[in-house]
């Protein structure tokens, strides 16, 4: 199997999530655009343009090109999958070149900043095992200033969904402008403290639009959507209609004694891009 | 809801002229400064400090540069959230004079405080609009410290034309748009 046509492939990659958003995400913005006015209408005729710009001129669309984030589906049929940590390592070395990214791999003890995206468990990858002899992996490369705005809460069983539904809605309002609203929300339920960060992040893979197959969990989704954009945080902050573009919930079993909530919050910049590599080595990004 | 060209930098009677939910656009010098820089330019004394802070607008912005035959070009340049400065941005304001800030993203009652005396506004650029903003940055004309710093800490000097759409978000009046929005909020 030819490893550097694969990382070449992983170069690719990352370049396209950096530089081009999914259709979905498109989709959406456009129809807030649509229905905002005054202030709130130049926000996303901004994001629109840049949008636009980005994918002309080839830059990445923020200068926050975040940190290097994989989530991988391989198929237990894949050959030499234990060489793709490797793999995807070194093509992050050369996208922070070729694409370019900013550094932003600071070692916390020494404020080292490492200038090439890489370090102690980053580029952070999460491996989960399909049938099947293709690997999937989706990038996600995810900025400070929405993962700033991210949260951990350990709730007493006692207060239900409805305690869910408060403590989301306290945080999208506290954190305000910051995450660059519109954004999407990530909410995982259940599981342990890891877990549920881990399945926030997780609920982010899904596109914009699409609703949890659970039609409990799909109705929980829409109420949040309707909650968060009555509050009028608006794009960026400053008042409008749309504060989320969608709100996308995982579950897991909980203990119970433990309801924790984890809240990934997304900016409006929803960078995902995906590529498959079959078991010959030959790869697509979509 | 008025609209306004400027010049960097900006008069006083500009500033004052200017309320909640304006919007600008403005031509000149700029430079950024995130945390780390304003720390650093605050330790230091101004006749120490190789450039003018009052002449230029200050950018909260940790560009991603790339380093090409002629120089820096700026790849991509969007702001960044300006939150994180407000616990230096009333001593960064009284010591170096700037009367322009642009970021993204609230500031606390301590900056608003300092935008008011010292006739200073603060303006929010599309967060997230980092291409879009690099399309606009006609030159770059300096950058200190990016050794000790690092490229996106390290302070840049911009030339830029026409940056914008700029809205007002805190102004020297006393009044902020996040703190507009906040009370109005509507909760279901």
């Amino acid at each position: 199997m030819d490893f550097d046509k694969i990382k070449s492939g992983v170069v690719e990659l990352i370049k396209k999530a950096e530089i081009e958003l999914p259709d979905d995400v498109v989709i959406a913005l456009k129809k807030a655009y649509d229905s905002e006015e005054g202030l709130a209408k130049i926000q996303l005729k901004n994001i629109l343009d840049n949008i636009k710009v980005a994918k002309k001129t080839g830059r990445p669309l923020c200068q926050d090109t975040g940190v290097q984030t994989f989530f991988i589906k391989a198929g237990v049929d894949f050959p030499n999958v234990g060489y793709l940590k490797i793999v995807i390592t070194d093509a992050v070395r050369i996208a922070t070149e070729k694409v370019p990214l900013r550094p932003n791999t600071v070692d916390p003890f020494t404020k080292f900043n490492h200038a090439d995206n890489v370090g102690d468990y980053i580029p952070a990858i999460t491996w989960d095992f399909v049938k099947g002899s293709d690997v999937f992996i989706t990038a996600i490369p995810k900025g400070a200033g929405s993962e700033n705005m991210s949260k951990l809460v350990m709730l007493r069983p006692g207060v239900g969904l409805e305690g869910v539904k408060d403590f989301v809605v306290d945080e999208i309002i506290d954190a305000g402008g910051n995450p660059c609203p519109p954004t999407v929300i990530g909410i995982g339920i259940g599981g342990g403290a890891d877990l549920a960060m881990k399945l926030g992040k997780t609920a982010l893979l899904r596109p914009v639009g699409v609703r949890h197959p659970d039609k409990n969990i799909a109705n929980f989704e829409k109420e949040m959507i309707e909650k968060i954009n009555e509050t009028g945080i608006g794009p960026m902050g400053i008042g409008g209609k749309t504060t989320v573009l969608d709100v996308h919930v995982e579950k897991a079993p909980r203990h119970p004694a433990s309801l924790p909530v984890g809240l990934v919050v997304q900016c409006w910049a929803d960078r995902r891009a995906t590529m498959v590599i079959h078991k010959d080595g030959s790869w697509e990004v979509k | 809801m008025a609209e306004y060209r400027f010049s960097i930098p900006l008069k006083k009677s500009d500033v004052e002229k200017l309320y909640v939910g304006d919007v600008i656009f403005v031509s000149g010098s700029i430079f950024t400064a995130r945390d780390a820089a304003h720390k650093m330019m605050l330790e230091k004394n101004v006749s120490a400090i190789p450039f003018d802070p009052s002449s230029m607008g200050l950018y909260h912005c940790g560009p991603l540069m790339r380093k090409s035959k002629g120089g820096w070009e700026v790849v991509s340049a969007g702001p960044t959230t300006s939150d994180r400065m407000d616990m230096f941005e009333d001593s960064f304001i009284g010591k170096f004079g700037v009367n322009l800030i642009i970021g993204k993203g609230s500031m606390g009652d301590k900056t608003k405080k300092a935008l008011q005396k010292y006739t200073c506004v603060y303006t929010l650029y599309t967060g997230g609009a980092g291409a879009l903003a690099a399309d606009k940055i006609q030159e770059v004309k300096e950058v200190y410290w990016l050794k000790e710093l690092g490229m996106a800490e390290a302070v840049w000097v911009f030339k830029v034309k026409d940056f914008g759409p700029l809205v007002v978000a805190i102004d020297s009046h006393g009044k902020s748009i996040y703190e507009q929005v906040k009370n109005k909020i509507r909760r279901g």
